[in-house]
Formats: C-alpha cells, sequence, structure tokens
C-alpha cells in the first residue's frame, strides 16, 4: 500500500464479503424450492428469494469494483484520495440502500422487473450514491500526477456504469419497449462496460503481478476493450430475437454476439502471455492464481457458454430456459466474482501487513469453488438442455418437465455446498488478515512488490 | 507492429462506429411500419395489467417473451393454452395454486384486477415473437398448421 487513504478498498471489500454471503443463503432457499423443499414459501417466496439473489450480486460486484477503484486509483494517480471521509459516506450509503431494497423485496416492494427490481423511490438515492463515488475518483485522477490507461480504462467503464443506469429509469406501457430498454442496462453492463473494469482491474494486477512492461500490457487492454465493445454493443440483439421487436436483429445479434467470444478469448491468451513473459514473480500467488483465474474462467463462462446459444436458431428453443442460468452462473463468477476476489486477494495483505501470500486456505478456496460451480453449471445445462428437449420439442408440461428435471437440482446443490465451502475459507482468510493499518505503507522504491 | 496509439484509435473509432449503428438500429425498430406488437391495442386496462404484473413481481418465477426466471410456466400464450377462466380463479384464489407440488403465492386478487392482468396477457397473445409464439405454445403451432392447410 502506497497511500493511506486506499484502506478504504478494505470496507468496501468486507461489505462485498457480507453481502456475498447472502447470496448464497438466497441462492440455496431457492435451489431447495426446486426440489420441493419450500418451507420458507410464505415468508420468502421465489420471486423474492430471486430479486434478492441477483441484486445482492450486483450490489456486491459493485461494491468489489468500487473497492477496487480506491485501491487502485490513489497509486496509479499517484496521491491520496481527495476525501476519506466522503468515501465513508459513500459506502454507508451504499449499503444502506443496498439493505433498503433487499428488506422491500420481502414485503412486495419492488419494481418486477427482471435484474432492475430496485423500487423507483430508491434509484435516485442509487444515482446520487454512484455520482459521489464518481466525482471522488474523477478529482483524485485529475489533480493526480499522472494519468495512466489502466486508471483511464477503469474510470470510464464505471462512468459509463452509472449512465447506462439511467434507460432503465424510464417509464414505458409497452412491455416489449420496457424490455428493450432494460436490455440496454443489463447487456450493455455485463457485456459492454463491466468488461471496461475488469480489463482495468486485470491490467492493473498483471502489471503488479507480472513486472511485464505496462506500456505492453496498456497498448493490449485498448485491443481487448476495443473488441469487447466491437462485438458487445451490436450483440445486444440476441436479447431482441424474440421479444417482438424487427427481424433485423436476428441477422445483426447472430452475428456480433458470436464475436462476443473473441474478446474473452484475447482477454485470456493476453493473461496467460503477460504471466508467461513477465521476468519477475510476485510471491502472492493466491492472487496470481485468481487473476489468470479470472481471465480464463471468463472466456468458458461468457464467451463459450454465451456462444453456445446465442446464435437465433439456438436462441428460439433456448430463449427462457435453464439453460441461461447455466451461462449466467459460470460467466459472473469468471468475469465478474473472480476478478473482484482477485484484487481483494492482491490488495488485502498491502493494506493489512500480514503477507499471507500462498496459505493452503487460500489455495483451497480457489480450486472449491472453482469445482463448486463449474459442477453447478454442468447440472443447470443438463436440467436446461432436458428441459429444451421435453418442453420445447415434444410438448410436454412445464411442470411435468420440471419434475422430470428435479434430479439435476439435487447435483446443483450439493456442488453449491461445495462452492460455499470454498466461499467461507476465502471470508475466513480474509477475516485473518486483520485490519488494515497505516504501518502497512511501503516505500515508493518497493512499488512492486 | 501495432502501437499503442493505434490500439487506441481501433478502440475509440471501433465502440464509436458501433454505438452510431446500435442507434440507428434502435430508431429503425421503433420506426413507422415496424411496430410487431399491436401498440395501439394497448389499452387502459392492458397498462393497468402491467403495472400489477410488475408491482407483484411475476417475472421473478414466470417468463413473459421468454423473459423472467424459470421456476413457473411461460405466460406468453397462456390465454390460449389455460382459458381465461382459469386464469381468473388462480389469480383470485385466497389459497395457494399448487399444482404438481409447487406453490404459487395467493395474491387473492379483485375481479377487477385479474381482469386487468388478463388483458395484459391478451395483448402480450398477439405480439410477433418471429417464431418463438410457435415454440412456446403448442397450440399455436397446431392452430398454424390448420390455418395452412386450406391454402394447400
Amino acid at each position: 500500500m502506497k497511500y493511506k487513504s486506499q484502506k478504504v478498498a478494505y470496507w468496501f471489500f468486507a461489505l462485498s464479503m457480507l453481502l456475498l454471503v447472502l447470496q448464497l443463503t438466497y441462492g440455496f432457499i431457492m435451489g431447495f424450492a426446486r426440489i420441493g423443499m419450500d418451507g420458507l414459501h410464505e415468508y420468502i417466496p421465489f420471486n423474492t428469494a430471486r430479486a434478492v439473489h441477483t441484486n445482492l450480486l450486483v450490489v456486491w460486484l459493485l461494491s468489489g469494483f468500487m473497492g477496487a477503484a480506491y485501491y487502485i486509483i490513489p497509486e496509479e494517480a499517484q496521491r491520496e484520495l481527495v476525501s476519506v471521509k466522503l468515501a465513508y459516506v459513500q459506502l454507508i450509503s451504499l449499503a444502506l440502500v443496498g439493505v433498503a431494497a433487499i428488506v422491500g423485496f420481502h414485503f412486495n416492494i419492488w419494481e418486477g422487473r427482471k435484474f432492475l427490481e430496485i423500487p423507483h423511490q430508491l434509484d435516485y438515492l442509487v444515482v446520487a450514491n454512484v455520482l459521489l463515488f464518481l466525482a471522488l475518483i474523477l478529482l483524485t485522477l485529475f489533480r493526480g500526477k499522472r494519468k495512466t490507461t489502466t486508471a483511464l480504462v477503469l474510470t470510464m467503464g464505471l462512468l459509463f456504469a452509472a449512465l447506462l443506469y439511467l434507460p432503465g429509469m424510464l417509464p414505458f406501457d409497452s412491455q416489449v419497449t420496457d424490455s428493450f430498454f432494460r436490455w440496454w442496462v443489463v447487456h450493455l453492463w455485463v457485456e459492454g462496460v463491466w468488461e471496461l473494469i475488469m480489463g482495468g482491474i486485470l491490467a492493473f494486477l498483471l502489471i503488479k503481478l507480472t513486472g511485464v512492461d505496462r506500456e505492453v500490457i496498456e497498448k493490449w487492454l485498448y485491443v481487448i476493450v476495443g473488441l469487447t465493445f466491437l462485438s458487445g454493443v451490436l450483440g445486444t440483439g440476441h436479447h431482441y430475437y424474440y421479444i417482438g421487436v424487427n427481424k433485423i436483429w436476428l441477422v445483426v445479434g447472430g452475428i456480433f454476439s458470436a464475436l462476443e467470444p473473441l474478446a474473452f478469448l484475447a482477454m485470456a491468451l493476453f493473461a496467460v502471455n503477460m504471466y508467461r513473459k513477465g521476468e519477475k514473480k510476485h510471491p502472492n500467488k493466491i492472487a496470481l492464481f485468481w487473476t489468470l483465474g479470472a481471465a480464463i474462467v471468463s472466456f468458458v463462462g461468457a464467451g463459450l457458454l454465451g456462444f453456445a446459444h446465442t446464435l437465433p436458431q439456438t436462441n428460439l428453443y433456448t430463449h427462457g430456459t435453464l439453460v441461461t442460468a447455466m451461462h449466467a452462473h459460470l460467466a459472473f463468477w469468471g468475469a465478474y466474482a473472480m476478478i473482484v476476489l482477485a484484487i481483494i486477494s492482491y490488495s488485502l495483505p498491502n493494506m493489512t501487513g500480514r503477507k499471507l501470500y500462498d496459505g493452503t486456505r487460500g489455495r483451497f478456496a480457489f480450486w472449491t469453488t472453482n469445482i463448486g460451480m463449474i459442477g453447478m453449471t454442468m447440472a443447470f445445462g443438463v436440467a436446461g438442455v432436458a428441459q429444451v428437449y421435453l418442453e420445447r420439442k415434444y410438448k410436454l408440461d412445464f411442470m411435468e418437465v420440471q419434475n422430470e428435471v428435479s434430479i439435476h437440482f439435487v447435483v446443483l446443490l450439493l456442488c453449491a455446498s461445495l462452492f460455499a465451502v470454498g466461499i467461507l475459507t476465502y471470508i475466513y482468510d480474509f477475516y485473518k488478515h486483520g485490519l488494515p493499518t497505516d504501518e502497512a505503507l511501503e516505500p515508493e522504491e518497493n512499488n512492486f512488490l | 507492429m501495432l502501437s499503442k496509439q493505434q490500439a487506441r484509435a481501433f478502440f475509440l473509432v471501433g465502440t464509436f462506429v458501433t454505438f452510431l449503428i446500435f442507434i440507428g438500429l434502435t430508431i429503425y425498430s421503433f420506426s413507422d411500419g415496424q411496430d410487431q406488437t399491436n401498440y395501439e391495442n394497448i389499452t387502459p386496462q392492458v397498462v393497468r395489467g402491467k403495472v400489477i404484473w410488475e408491482q407483484n413481481n411475476c417475472m421473478g418465477c414466470h417468463t413473459i417473451l421468454g423473459e423472467g426466471a424459470y421456476y413457473a410456466p411461460e405466460l406468453t400464450k397462456v390465454v390460449e393454452r389455460r382459458g381465461e377462466g382459469l386464469i381468473k380463479a388462480i389469480l383470485m384464489s385466497p389459497v395457494a395454486w399448487e399444482p404438481n407440488g409447487r406453490k404459487m403465492v395467493a395474491y387473492g386478487f379483485t375481479a377487477e384486477e385479474a381482469d386487468d392482468v388478463i388483458a395484459f396477457f391478451n395483448w402480450i397473445g398477439e405480439i410477433d415473437l418471429n417464431g418463438f409464439d410457435r415454440i412456446v405454445s403448442p397450440l399455436a403451432k397446431d392452430k398454424q398448421l390448420l390455418n395452412k392447410q386450406p391454402e394447400n
């Protein structure tokens, strides 16, 4: 850690961990409901559990991205954050808005629009919170000694993510138009600007962990985010195939979303090559595991599994089935959850001064979470493909098919348990690092380490 | 070999051009003559149905137009498949509807509210979904085959 104000990041990461545990809890409620064990139905029906599960994912990832920005931007701009006090105000208000939204979901207070369930009144608070965050980051960046590509890409990602929240706040009387612009938020977030954030964090970690020249890493960062937008923006069309808009999206969405894996492939090749190229090896092996893991698993989860059902001919049958859940789980895990866990693993020893670089706990958490998540993805995949054939091809009744595939949710729950053990181990490791301290400040010349 | 400036230009120009095309296609999709939704048929009752749909997060279990959760049936062609009577009874039921042991929240809507939701479903059911309507509803497929036969 080079600047005292970087310590703010610790608390954003701690909030992330707390919300992640809650997200898993609600995931289990849904999993058990799917095998007929829905004892909580009166208090937490499936639609509540699902809204909580997906919104907590968004909030913990955002909290992780914000923590990453508070850690990375001072180091890249070579100055303290403009205001630590306001950063804590932003943290507390983020936590309050998140908790208010989640509690509201239990009392039927929501908007009922997939992924954007947060009610309208709270949307304005989200906007105010994000504006405060952006002001702190942008002021720090522009008052800083240098403006690196890594910092600019990360900041651009966060800025565009905030701007793209706005189309989701527009009211429409047509379900089709509503859905069309909802994807402007959801798709352009996860298959667009969030990849900028991921790319920025990845570049920062690769610079720190491999020692490869910044100029080389940042050049390829531009190529990767260029590929992301080139394919991802028009790739939005894959959400428009069958929702009641023009057929032109079948062609445009089909072609460009088929190109989307290229950006993820480039990211995986980039990370692995930089690691091979790097002459100096950073002792923080766990951070390296998560960093390379994020690049590779995102290619499989977001790139390959996305491609598996993105062509219109396939999507005609898989649209609105568990096949989507298969892709979504590994994609979010690889691309976004793992990159947040990577920056936490890298920064935590630097903020607390406890160099738990290569412990058994860290490795155990990495492998159990990944094996658990791959198992969950396969369970969703088998259930999804069975659902497509039985329901869409052979026209069996929905609930008949659900009964047929329920055994795969038993497998899903077992794999989810392994995943949860890994996450709890990660969090225990987080706790064992202790609290951030000014004593962990390092002199400038120790930049690399 | 690619320089950093060229890489930056690739990113900026590529992003700008694809965004312009995306905006252009969006405007085209919502221009006159491109409507596939029978927009003029959206009555105040349909809008009220949509509000009830959203306020109760029906998408948190069901899918509509293929979007939502995958816990309960797709409702795009539900009126055609199940008929208004059954749907109305389920929406108004004070006890949980429980087909094959999977529970739905007992909303206990008034008759008027249930009619609003059904009006919303009726409007949804008439949208041209580029072929997806035939996949989610066997009845729609059968109906289309029947309609085609006289032509042959």
